[in-house]
């Protein structure tokens, strides 16, 4: 029972922390630039949100299949597969997660006064400065709530991931996959496990997130 | 210090043409006459659809050659309405954060020069014990000393002050007119100070522009001390 938790905890983690890097970067970059095609980029970060996981599962087949655009390519010139191993999983669960972490980075950075950021130019800061002294911190709140739900949904993650990882026990069996197999075949008591061990961990997510957030209070400090 | 500002905004178009070389110059005017929007572009905020604007021997914006020096590299001070302090740092933080900026290009003696001169500011300005404060746990008239701090510390060229009394009570304004009038006099930087007060005008102008709709519409020179 341990390998999926662990497998579970070690995708999500790697998923999240890509997701996080994607999801600022985009979120600054199309909230706070001028970028051609705004609209067609944002549509593009939040369809995975949408789209059923069938449908995402099917489109990263195509995508990183050993006959895919790209998976076929790793595959040929550096001998890399994707699909039905845990890398797979990954790409799965961070591009499902993606949407999450970038609406609530975006949020984040919109709630962000201007202000701050013309004072700092008028400090002499450059823009890197800017977005790390000034920017990053005050959006903080709002980008480790989106972190939060992001882990959240990565860890959940079940659809698009057994299409493109497959359900190998000890290789690419996370705790979704565990617990269908698992009731699928009959086999209730780890299914029961498995969901309470889900359901506690979640809970206790989201409840340490809500008092970190009370704590820090960030809504109360406005220079 | 010498501006000439063209700038189309939503209904009219600012169009002023200014120089002095020391003292405090007020423009006055009422909300929306274009006052901020020649502050902005001073300070490099903003840039102009045309002109020219100079701070000592600097050429920091001519239209004409295509000169347009960012915001950060121009050596003003400004103090912006409601002081946008940043709220994630200390008092301390806050008014030595130009000072790192400003000695990334510069040595770490004038670093540590400007340290102690931070230290003198707070000090003169009495706001000394407030270092490890935040700004949400000082009042009105001590975050306006903050921010003043923080835009003097690096010894600008030039200080822009954006209605820098406007949030405060009458009571606090009081006490800040009689410090700001021995700042004024002790620290000698050429200053530009918007208000539409005319008490405040009265009290701090040694000369005095009128706005109306983006076009200087009175000029006076009271020259006091200057």
């Amino acid at each position: 029972m341990l390998s999926p938790i662990i497998l579970s905890l070690k995708i999500a983690t790697i998923a999240t922390i890509f997701s996080f890097v994607l999801g600022v970067f985009f979120a600054y970059m199309l909230n706070k630039k001028r970028i051609p095609g705004k609209n067609i980029w944002e549509t593009l970060l939040i369809l995975p949100m949408i789209l059923p996981p069938s449908v995402m599962g099917y489109m990263l087949l195509i995508a990183f299949g050993k006959r895919g655009l790209i998976g076929g390519f790793l595959l040929e010139t550096f001998h890399i597969q994707i699909v039905f191993t845990w890398v797979g999983a990954v790409i799965a669960s961070c591009i499902v997660s993606l949407p999450l972490m970038y609406q609530n980075a975006k949020s984040a950075f919109i709630s962000t006064d201007p202000i701050y950021e013309k004072a700092a130019q008028t400090l002499g800061s450059s823009e890197w400065k800017i977005f790390r002294t000034v920017i990053f911190p005050l959006a903080w709140p709002g980008i480790i709530s989106g972190i939060i739900l992001s882990f959240a949904r990565a860890i959940g993650e079940f659809g698009a991931t057994l299409m493109i990882a497959g359900n190998i026990p000890g290789k690419t069996q996370t705790i979704p996959t565990a617990i269908y197999f698992a009731v699928e075949s009959g086999n209730t008591e780890m299914a029961n496990r498995l969901v309470l061990i889900m359901t506690i961990f979640s809970f206790a997510l989201i409840l340490s997130l809500n008092v970190w957030l009370k704590k820090r209070n960030y809504i109360g400090r406005q220079g | 210090m010498h501006f000439r500002i063209k700038k189309k905004l939503d209904y009219f178009s600012v169009d002023v043409e200014y120089e002095f070389d020391k003292g405090l110059l007020v423009i006055q005017g009422e909300s929306g006459a274009g006052k901020t929007t020649i502050l902005n572009c001073i300070s490099g905020l903003s840039s102009p659809e045309s002109g020219r604007i100079s701070i000592g021997d600097q050429v920091v914006y001519d239209s004409a050659a295509g000169t347009n020096i960012p915001a950060r590299q121009r050596n003003i001070g400004y103090l912006l309405q409601n002081y946008a302090l940043f709220p994630n740092m200390t008092v301390y933080q806050n008014i030595i954060y130009g000072i790192k900026n400003k000695a990334e290009y510069k040595d770490k003696y004038k670093k540590e020069e400007l340290l102690q001169y931070a230290d003198y500011i707070m000090e003169t300005f009495g706001i000394a014990h407030l270092k490890k404060k935040h700004p949400a746990q000082i009042s009105g008239g001590e975050k306006q000393r903050v921010a003043l701090s923080r835009a003097i510390v690096t010894k600008p060229s030039l200080l822009l002050l954006d209605e820098p009394f406007s949030a405060l009570d009458q009571q606090t304004k009081e006490i800040i007119y009689q410090e700001f009038s021995s700042f004024k006099e002790n620290f000698q930087i050429p200053t530009i100070l918007i208000t539409h007060n005319d008490m405040e005008s009265e009290m701090f102008a040694d000369r005095r522009i009128l706005i109306k709709e983006g076009h200087i519409i009175e000029e006076k020179q009271q020259l006091k001390g200057v």
